[in-house]
């Protein structure tokens, strides 16, 4: 019998971790394991003398799920640190993409012209493509992505979600 | 200390710094540097298996009996592989262990070598940690770590995967002096607040129940002792998980019994109709909590666990405290004390007359015959005759399991040994030679069913070479009962292969190994044979042939809440007992 559904929230989760073998296969594993989302994930060290990286998860679940995960994730061994930015208040977020748009003539006008108003910056150009670099929230990502869609849009390589929480204090 | 040494001393070193007498495991090509090392030794004695599995069940009998760690030493490849089902055995019942596994050396790593795996990934999910150890400076630092990680916490297995090289390899070794791990600190003690909340929510409670679990026992003998003194105090019924039990005795009149899907009817009717409950070191488990969304409805829940992953993971809790029972249960009475509580006496009084009427209810009542024996009837002999004895009991896992539960009565913490949350067939045998090797002077019996013992009966081979007597008691029903029970209530009695056929003669087969074999049919003869098989001291195998149509009673159907049990006297309601949501559930 599954427990009363509650709507599923998004939260982006801050971890530091030790920087060893195996440990971003841990937390994968636990995700895919218990039946976790991962909507987007992100790692790299941050402190090469003490080894520690910083991994950055956004899922979704109900909120006893996130406390779940929460909970799981912190008694992984070389866990350190769990912080919800999402409920410590409004971190700063960011992703990096990089979209590739093929096509001649007036279409590559009206991508050029989309690009600069989003404030991407062409990073590779040929008689027939542009590479766009565009770096901001997921969902102007999106929106950006949604209106080069009908320009010849060939391809896209986004990061996944960097977060940071506002304000004096570290995580 | 520090010393030069090669890997494989390294391990010797450190297993005898740590404090370890006994290992279990079988050597293989991987290892072989520190089974040499274990040739120049005598602190460390090894108990050689016939099946890696079998080492995995070993080390955690020893474990739970004894509140050691349990070692284990395995080769790599197929001996690790073999150990997975023991490994998450362990961690499902948050047994410490440490598993040693060889591996091919660092330059053949992902070479697909011979007798490689990739012990550290297969094993991530089913240890509490794992490591390999890719360089020599590394290796005791982690040796020790792994023991610290083993109990501290949660308890679990630890696996350390060691490749041959480094086994060979020369370094410096540093003893298990001020090694702990740098973050992993679980909190022991609870948050005052939190349990000055509980206390209260404790005093003014009308119907409350202690609910208990396999965290007192792993807490150790005190907690066992501090949850009578809380019981006593406050004058509380107390049940318990399969796992709990022992932690309080089973001959006070305060205990309830086991609750769960096969519980008694007073624990689950408790447990439904209490309006305070505490969760003593249990985790709210399917087959303890019946139908989550009709889970005790009218209760505040207060949560005593170490692993914080543990509240609220099936169902809310009103008052969570994070901390080792030992410490919880301490300052819950030390405040008791000295609130100087007067619980509502009269209250109590009225929720124990309702108690009784449950419990004249005689959920686990059956009706012996002299005719053929009934597989409770046979505990309940075995019971009378050794419970006045020094004894340890294991079990394999199905309907006997759950009769044994039911019938065989515990007054001490670490006697009872079960494969509670994998249920694992083939646990039981291999636990009891790993509880006889802890203690060698005491009764030790495997409460086994003819289907499961075959599992890992290849462990008797390692009794007999070990002298190690232990018993085991098979109640022989002739199918895989518990499957059996399940097709009855969903498939319609259609038995599609639950039936054991060409079953071995176990008297034979028990000769065979040089074991003693006894057999009994006849309940006449039920005493006399059992005390046959207490009196020698060699292992026996006692095929005890039982009642084949008996089913486990009281039950819970799945999808049904507790107050919903299926009875004794009423057991043909088992057949429109499932509705076809519960027909997913397990």
């Amino acid at each position: 019998m599954p427990p009363i559904q509650e709507p599923a929230e998004r939260h982006t989760l801050s971890l530091l971790v030790d920087n060893e073998p195996g440990v971003l296969a841990r937390i994968v594993g636990l995700f895919s394991g218990r039946g976790y989302n991962i909507d987007s994930l992100t790692v790299s060290e941050v402190s090469h003398d003490s080894r520690r990286s910083r991994i950055t998860v956004v899922t979704t679940g109900a909120p006893m799920i996130i406390e779940q995960i929460k909970s799981q994730l912190d008694r992984l061994v070389p866990v350190h640190r769990v912080v919800d930015l999402t409920v410590i208040g409004k971190a700063v977020e960011r992703e990096l993409a990089l979209i590739k748009v093929r096509g001649k003539g007036e279409i590559r006008q009206e991508a050029l012209l989309i690009a600069d108003s989003f404030r991407a910056r062409t990073v590779d150009t040929t008689l027939e493509s542009f590479v766009f670099e565009i770096t901001g929230k997921p969902d102007k990502i999106d929106q950006f992505v949604s209106l080069l869609e009908p320009l010849g849009l060939v391809e896209v390589s986004r990061t996944g979600v960097a977060a940071i929480g506002r304000g004096p204090d570290a995580m | 200390m520090m010393r030069e040494m090669t890997g494989a001393e390294m391990v010797m070193q450190a297993l005898i710094d740590q404090g370890v007498e006994h290992m279990f495991g079988y050597p293989g090509g991987a290892v072989l540097p520190i089974y040499d090392a274990m040739f120049h030794q005598n602190q460390v004695r090894h108990v050689l298996v016939r099946h890696e599995q079998g080492a995995v069940h070993m080390a955690e009998g020893y474990a739970r009996s004894s509140g050691k760690v349990g070692v284990v030493l395995v080769t790599s490849g197929p001996g690790a592989t073999n150990a997975v089902t023991g490994l998450t055995d362990a961690l499902l019942d948050s047994i410490p262990l440490v598993c040693i596994t060889g591996q091919v050396p660092t330059h053949l790593i992902g070479t697909d070598a011979f007798q490689e795996c990739d012990t550290v990934g297969i094993t991530r999910p089913c240890t509490k940690h794992n490591y390999l150890v890719r360089d020599i400076n590394d290796l005791a630092r982690v040796l020790h770590e792994a023991f610290y990680v083993a109990q501290n916490g949660r308890p679990g297995p630890v696996v350390v995967d060691i490749p041959k090289d480094i086994q060979f390899a020369r370094g410096m070794y540093v003893g298990p002096e001020n090694i702990e791990h740098k973050t992993y600190k679980p909190r022991l003690k609870g948050d005052p607040e939190k349990i000055r909340q509980a206390v209260e929510l404790l005093a003014r409670a009308k119907r409350p129940v202690f609910y208990t679990g396999g965290g007192v026992i792993n807490s150790g003998p005190e907690a066992s002792r501090l949850l009578r003194e809380l019981a006593r105090l406050t004058g509380h019924p107390v049940t318990s998980t399969l796992m709990g039990l022992g932690a309080y005795p089973a001959a006070d009149k305060q205990w309830l019994g086991m609750l769960g899907m096969h519980g008694t009817y007073e624990a689950n009717m408790a447990m439904h109709d209490c309006d305070v409950m505490v969760c003593v070191g249990a985790r709210f488990d399917d087959r303890i909590t019946g139908r989550v969304d009709a889970f005790s409805p009218h209760s505040k829940k207060i949560h005593i666990d170490i692993d914080p992953s543990s509240i609220n993971k099936n169902v809310k809790i009103d008052l969570p405290i994070i901390g080792d029972v030992k410490h919880v249960l301490e300052d819950m009475l030390t405040l008791w004390r000295a609130m100087k509580i007067e619980p509502d006496r009269r209250a109590i009084a009225d929720w124990w007359v309702q108690i009784e009427k449950w419990r004249a209810r005689k959920s686990l009542a059956f009706t012996a015959s002299d005719r053929i024996i009934k597989p409770q009837q046979a505990i309940k002999a075995l019971y009378d005759q050794v419970k006045d004895k020094d004894v340890y009991i294991t079990t394999e896992v199905g309907q006997h399991q759950m009769w044994a539960a039911q019938h065989f009565h515990f007054e001490q913490p670490n006697r009872w040994m079960t494969s509670g949350g994998l249920g694992t067939m083939g646990y039981g045998l291999p636990a009891a030679i790993g509880v006889q090797v802890a203690h060698p002077g005491s009764l030790v019996i495997d409460i086994a069913g003819e289907a499961s013992i075959q599992m890992c009966l290849q462990e008797l081979s390692t009794a007999l070479q070990f002298n190690l007597p232990v018993k085991i008691f098979v109640l022989n029903n002739e199918y895989m009962g518990m499957v059996r029970q399940w097709q009855d209530l969903l498939h319609g009695g259609r038995y599609s292969h639950s039936y054991s056929e060409s079953l071995p003669d176990f008297v034979k087969l028990a000769e065979a190994y040089g074991a003693v074999g006894l057999r009994c049919a006849n309940p006449a003869d039920l005493d006399a044979t059992i005390a046959e098989m207490i009196n020698v001291d060699r292992p026996v195998l006692f095929d005890c042939l039982v009642d084949k149509t008996e089913n486990v009673l009281p039950m819970i159907p799945s999808g049904k809440p507790h107050n919903e049990m299926i009875m004794p006297d009423h057991p043909e309601a088992l057949d429109e007992a499932i509705s076809e949501e519960g027909k997913m559930l397990v």
